[in-house]
């Protein structure tokens, strides 16, 4: 074998050792995601997902499915919209659950994300508690307090 | 201790309590690893036979095939016996046992009289079978906590076996730790090691409060009190006694050293590590003042060059030997590692230093490194107390046996007579390092594995009559 081809054999060797450990890590990573259940909140993993529903519809309005304000409306702007007991809130809630800054939607690119304000009772996206800005998917239901609501087309 | 004895023999994954998609096995991924691993293999033995100029023979397909072959065996034996297990634990175990018989492959015409990759193959047919045994024999790791004392006198008994023999059965280059039966030498101490992890890992789950009682406070440090001490004054003593008797700085290490670091993951207090280290520091210093052994030891340590033709001459080529690998190293099999002595065993690292320098080595420990966070996680996955004790203690034991070896070649520590876990030459170390596997992979699989849906009583409860009910660990 030529002396070129041994040193490109001898490096590829090593590389490829390199990438058995990272195809290792690789296999750490899913694991790790796939045990806590992070897989929709983790933005780079299912980017396939959000992409897919940037050409599908997007939310339109916001809808309060259960407690007080049941059957209320928003229609979606693009602006955030704050939900709490303050009066200047997008969603002023008469909750005794609910704190007085509760929660955000935010619009970021075609998603909107649902963060918790430093609530006393939390927030929580389907079952999960919000501690970090969650994409929040159409018809997923968002709980505050005794307040249900989702996002509609 | 209900035994979940029916579903152990199933491959097919199961349907989880809260009607979430069942759990996959992932033995598929351990697979593709494994297809991974053997397409490696056969590279290195392709790099091996161009760059020692040899002639293709027939033997290399051998070794390919018995890797194949057993590679296969272990896959299947792990699909059968615990279908839940982590995918990466086997392939990792596979990757860094083939490099060996790769290297050894390649060391054993450099050596004269030397005929370690065979010896290791065949070593490695009894290996597998034996991690495939244990897989077979323990169905549910918390069985072993029932033995937890008889595996620690069994493994003591182990440990200082070899010191109690006459020289002759013995004595296997200075140090006491072999017993020579034939032609076939065994190092009881790799076995040991394990069996004492597991007394230890049921020992403290049984009196764990102990360990938490609080003492006076010293310089912020919470002691425990002085008689509850008792316990790793006599792990302490028995690694002093090996040492004396043995003439082995390793065993003791790596026994006080998993001791130690167990009592640690039982406790989460450092003042336990803080007397370990004390305690430690003081044996070696009385070690080193009564031993001249350990004192030739810290000499070469200190100064390899000093004596480099004389005590050094190991150390000094192993140094030479890292070296000239460089960053990217010689290439397999383009090197000349043979000069160290005892390189197919303690000094295979520096092999690997050498041919495949920096990168390749650090890819290496790396390896290893994910080995062992399997381990771990696998330890803080699994629902019970021994079973976390015992993947930790495992685990923290490989890393430090790793640590010490390769500490040891590069001069970073004092070198010992410790192998490097399925790296190094050696049927009792392999097959030792291969029933750790398997034990973590027991673990692991009883972590992953769904549980099994318990059928909600209907009868009111004022009806209802006494049931038993595991207490949560």
């Amino acid at each position: 074998m030529p002396e070129l081809v041994l040193q490109l054999t001898r490096a590829g060797f090593l590389a490829l050792l390199w990438l058995f450990v990272l195809v290792a890590l690789r296999v750490v990573r899913s694991d790790l995601y796939a045990a806590s259940g992070l897989r929709a909140s983790v933005p780079g993993v299912f980017r396939r997902n959000s992409k897919q529903a940037a050409k599908g519809k997007a939310a339109r309005q916001l809808v309060v499915t259960h407690g007080v304000l049941a059957g209320t409306r928003i229609s979606l702007d693009g602006r955030p919209i704050l939900i709490g007991r303050a009066d200047d809130s997008t969603l002023v809630l008469d909750d005794d659950f609910a704190s007085t800054r509760h929660a955000r939607l935010s619009l970021r690119g075609a998603d909107w994300y649902v963060e918790d304000l430093g609530s006393t009772n939390g927030t929580y996206l389907d079952r999960a508690k919000v501690t970090a800005p969650l994409r929040v998917p159409l018809g997923a239901p968002i709980r505050i307090g005794k307040t249900v609501i989702e996002l509609r087309t | 201790m209900s035994e979940p004895a029916g579903v152990l023999g199933a491959a097919t994954a199961h349907v989880n309590v809260s009607g979430q998609p069942p759990t996959p096995t992932r033995r598929g991924t351990e697979l593709t690893m494994l297809g991974f691993v053997m397409g490696l293999l056969v590279f290195a033995f392709v790099i091996i036979l161009e760059n020692e100029n040899r002639t293709f023979s027939p033997d290399v397909l051998l070794y390919l095939g018995g890797l194949l072959g057993l590679f296969v065996v272990s896959h299947l034996a792990i699909r059968t016996f615990a279908p839940y297990a982590d995918p990466l634990i086997l392939p990792c175990a596979a990757m860094l046992n083939g490099l060996s018989v790769a290297m050894l492959y390649r060391l054993d015409p450099a050596i004269a009289h030397s005929n370690a990759a065979p010896k290791q193959m065949l070593w490695m047919v009894l290996s597998i079978a034996a991690m495939a045994g244990t897989l077979w024999l323990v169905k549910d790791h918390r069985t072993l906590a029932r033995y937890g004392y008889t595996f620690g006198l069994v493994g003591l008994f182990l440990l200082v076996l070899p010191g109690l023999l006459p020289c002759s059965l013995s004595c296997v280059g200075g140090a006491k730790l072999w017993i020579l039966i034939g032609p076939v030498s065994v190092q009881p101490g790799e076995f040991a090691k394990i069996l004492i992890i597991v007394f230890v890992a049921a020992f403290l789950v049984a009196k764990r409060d102990l360990f938490t009682i609080a003492g006076r406070k010293v310089l912020g440090v919470e002691l425990p009190r002085l008689r509850d001490t008792g316990p790793l004054l006599v792990a302490w003593a028995v690694a002093i006694g090996v040492l004396m008797i043995e003439k082995e700085l390793g065993a003791s290490l790596m026994f006080f050293g998993a001791v130690l670091a167990m009592i640690y993951l039982a406790t989460e207090r450092a003042s336990w590590v803080w007397i370990g280290i004390v305690l430690f520091m003081g044996g070696a210093t009385v070690a080193y003042k009564l031993f001249t052994h350990v004192q030739t030891r810290v000499t070469n340590w200190i100064d390899p060059f000093a004596d480099a033709q004389g005590d050094g001459y190991q150390m000094v080529q192993s140094l030479f030997s890292l070296g000239s690998g460089g960053v990217v190293g010689s290439g397999f099999g383009a090197g000349h590692p043979d000069i160290v002595p005892v390189v197919s065993s303690d000094f295979i690292v520096s092999a690997f230093g050498e041919e495949l320098g920096f990168v390749g080595l650090t890819a290496i420990v790396l390896v290893y490194l994910v080995l062992a966070m399997r381990g771990l996680r696998s330890a803080l996955a699994v629902r019970d107390t021994f079973g976390k004790l015992l993947a930790g203690g495992l685990s923290f034991l490989l890393m430090w046996q790793v640590f010490v070896v390769v500490g040891g070649v590069s001069k970073l520590i004092p070198q010992t007579g410790l192998t490097a876990p399925f790296l190094s030459a050696g049927g009792s170390s392999l097959a030792a390092s291969y029933i750790m596997i398997a034990l973590l992979l027991r673990v692991s699989d009883a972590a992953r594995r769904p549980q099994v849906a318990r059928p909600k009583p209907h009868t009111p409860i004022a009806q209802a009559s006494t049931v038993l009910v595991e207490r949560p660990t």
